[in-house]
């Protein structure tokens, strides 16, 4: 069994990758040069022109690019090609509220999807299968991506978008999806349920591919028993592009970065310097083909390792672990983005203390978000329905700025731990890494 | 006429509220009425104290968030319909009810309930004119 989309670029020689790396970056670090203020006054502070950029040797001297770019630039300072060419934009939640917004035009998209083609044909696909996608469709990338992905492949698709599980299963069952695409908690809940109703005789999944979120080697067996599945892991970010940067194959163990698209490096997290294979640090990726949003040498936060050793699937391309921590304090719930500061903006706008705890935990395998925030005499009121009131206006107004829903707990003054230096302001229960 | 009620926030945990009663019992204060409100994940504790300044002050001083409410303590008599003849005077008078609760006290023949209304001088004004015995803070210590 094969199993490639592009067997040609898939398995082509690590000399072909490098050629092709060579000479897309050089244009790359032209294009955006020419068409990125933004970009180009960050190469010129550092003393460096595209003609300092003759091949993938000279990546190490362009600078990086951070989140923070990506709010300072909010939202066309990135953009390398008029909006008159752009024909989407997917977001993501930015470190202080502001939004990321990724700009595609039609030829990045057809990149994209062909990053997920891959990773589906890799768990299996073909014209044949029913590919049900749960991951939410709208400005998250997950739906989107692997829609498009399953397009390629000539599945039959199904947009289904996250939430309703029991139409979850009926489609399931009545459609026969194949590959399931969802969150691995997701995932989960509905392996859980499938077993408790008896239904697993029903379904006819061969295979799942899980991304968007941390999950255990344990998960993965324990969906993979209770579905009958073999259960694939997949990476991406929006500002890369989405789901795809990098897909597992056959052999389980770490992710094929598509290296014709995506230039990955791992560089120490405090010094910026490019670590050699083998090493943990933090993964950074520079976009060679994508047009309308190319980021350079962009710091994901993700802390990973990367391993050139041949795999038995026979492909070529580079292998990513599973991120194994972040080197800022980003947490992913639920599949979505959550910065500490984007809580802190709302308590603050809402008069509250800026003392307050995050908790997250996971119960039956699901995402839980708490917000611990004190009590103060200001918000005391000696009538209830005055509390609650307030409490119910902060769950919106968090909602709105996370776009997920958190459980707020008010709590007695002084009960948050102060600390002297930096204040512990999470508490992870999951124990993903 | 009007009395004092301390209100404070506890969280909805175990122990709580012993905390809380120990912390008056360790100032030797004594306590004449308590009511609980409790909402899912926290508290109101509602007390009639001897020294409503002094326990504000013991409170705030142990980290709790409190404050003082103006209620009527009201006296009802122990007959039949006597509590309906109250509320419909306020009914009558369009004075809403937050909220209400009973104490006991050494007297056999009374009993006494504390009210939350909005508007405490109407209110104790309109109950007087009817004859209606209010407590007034000092009193509560005869009582």
């Amino acid at each position: 069994m094969s199993n490639y989309y592009q067997p040609e670029i898939e398995c082509a020689s690590r000399e072909q990758i490098r050629a092709w790396q060579d000479e897309r970056l050089v244009k790359q670090v032209r294009h955006v040069y020419d068409h990125v203020p933004y970009y180009r006054a960050l190469m010129d502070d550092k003393g460096v022109t595209p003609d300092d950029i003759q091949s993938v040797d000279d990546l190490h001297k362009l600078p990086f690019l951070t989140k923070d770019d990506l709010r300072d630039a909010y939202p066309f300072g990135l953009l390398a090609v008029p909006l008159h060419d752009a024909v989407r934009i997917q977001s993501t939640s930015g470190t202080t509220g502001r939004r990321v917004v990724a700009f595609y035009t039609q030829h990045d998209i057809d990149l994209w999807d062909d990053c997920c083609a891959r990773a589906i044909v890799a768990a299996g696909g073909t014209a044949d299968d029913v590919v049900h996608v749960c991951y939410g469709y709208g400005l998250f990338t997950g739906g989107p991506g692997l829609n498009g992905g399953s397009h390629k492949v000539g599945s039959l698709t199904l947009p289904m978008s996250s939430g309703n599980t029991e139409r979850q299963i009926q489609f399931m069952c009545d459609l026969g999806s194949t590959i399931l695409c969802c969150t691995p908690s997701y995932a989960a809940y509905l392996a859980e349920t499938i077993c408790e109703r008896g239904l697993q005789d029903q379904i006819k999944l061969k295979a799942g591919i899980f991304g968007a979120e941390a999950w255990s080697e344990e998960m993965r067996r324990d969906i993979e028993n209770k579905l009958h599945i073999k259960a694939y892991d997949i990476y991406g970010l929006t500002e890369i592009s989405g789901p795809g940067v990098s897909f597992e194959c056959s052999e389980q163990t770490g992710m094929h970065i598509n290296e014709d698209h995506f230039i990955a490096e791992i560089i120490n997290p405090v010094t910026g310097e490019v670590l050699p294979d083998g090493e943990k640090g933090e993964l950074v990726f520079t976009s060679i083909t994508k047009q309308a949003f190319p980021l350079l040498r962009y710091r994901t936060r993700d802390i990973c390792v990367l391993s050139h050793e041949k795999c038995s699937c026979g492909r070529t391309h580079v292998k990513m672990s599973k991120p194994m921590g972040r080197s800022d304090d980003m947490l992913i719930v639920k599949g979505v983005n959550v910065f500490p500061s984007q809580i802190e903006t709302v308590l603050l706008n809402k008069n509250y203390p800026a003392n307050y705890q995050i908790i997250v935990s996971r119960e039956n395998n699901s995402d839980k978000l708490e917000v611990q925030v004190e009590m103060t005499p200001e918000m005391f009121s000696d009538a209830v329905s005055e509390i609650s009131k307030r409490e119910k206006e902060l769950v919106e107004a968090l909602k709105a700025m996370l776009g997920i829903y958190a459980v707020v707990h008010l709590v007695a003054p002084k009960t948050i731990t102060r600390s002297e230096g930096k204040a512990v302001r999470v508490i992870d229960k999951r124990n993903l890494y | 006429m009007i009395v004092k009620q301390i209100s404070v926030f506890l969280e909805n945990k175990p122990g709580r509220l012993a905390e809380f009663t120990r912390t008056l019992q360790e100032n030797s204060i004594d306590m004449r009425a308590m009511s609980i409100a409790d909402a899912p994940d926290f508290g109101i504790a509602r007390v009639i104290v001897d020294d409503a300044y002094k326990t504000a002050c013991v409170l705030k001083d142990a980290g709790y968030v409190c404050s003082i409410t103006p209620v009527l303590a009201v006296a009802i008599p122990d007959t039949p319909g006597s509590l309906v003849k109250i509320l419909d005077l306020l009914g009558e008078n369009n004075i809403n009810l937050e909220y209400t609760y009973a104490f006991t006290t050494r007297k056999v023949d009374t009993a006494y309930m504390i009210f939350r209304v909005h508007d405490t001088e109407k209110a104790a004004e309109l109950l007087s004119s009817h004859g209606i015995q209010l407590i007034c803070q000092d009193a509560l210590n005869q009582i």
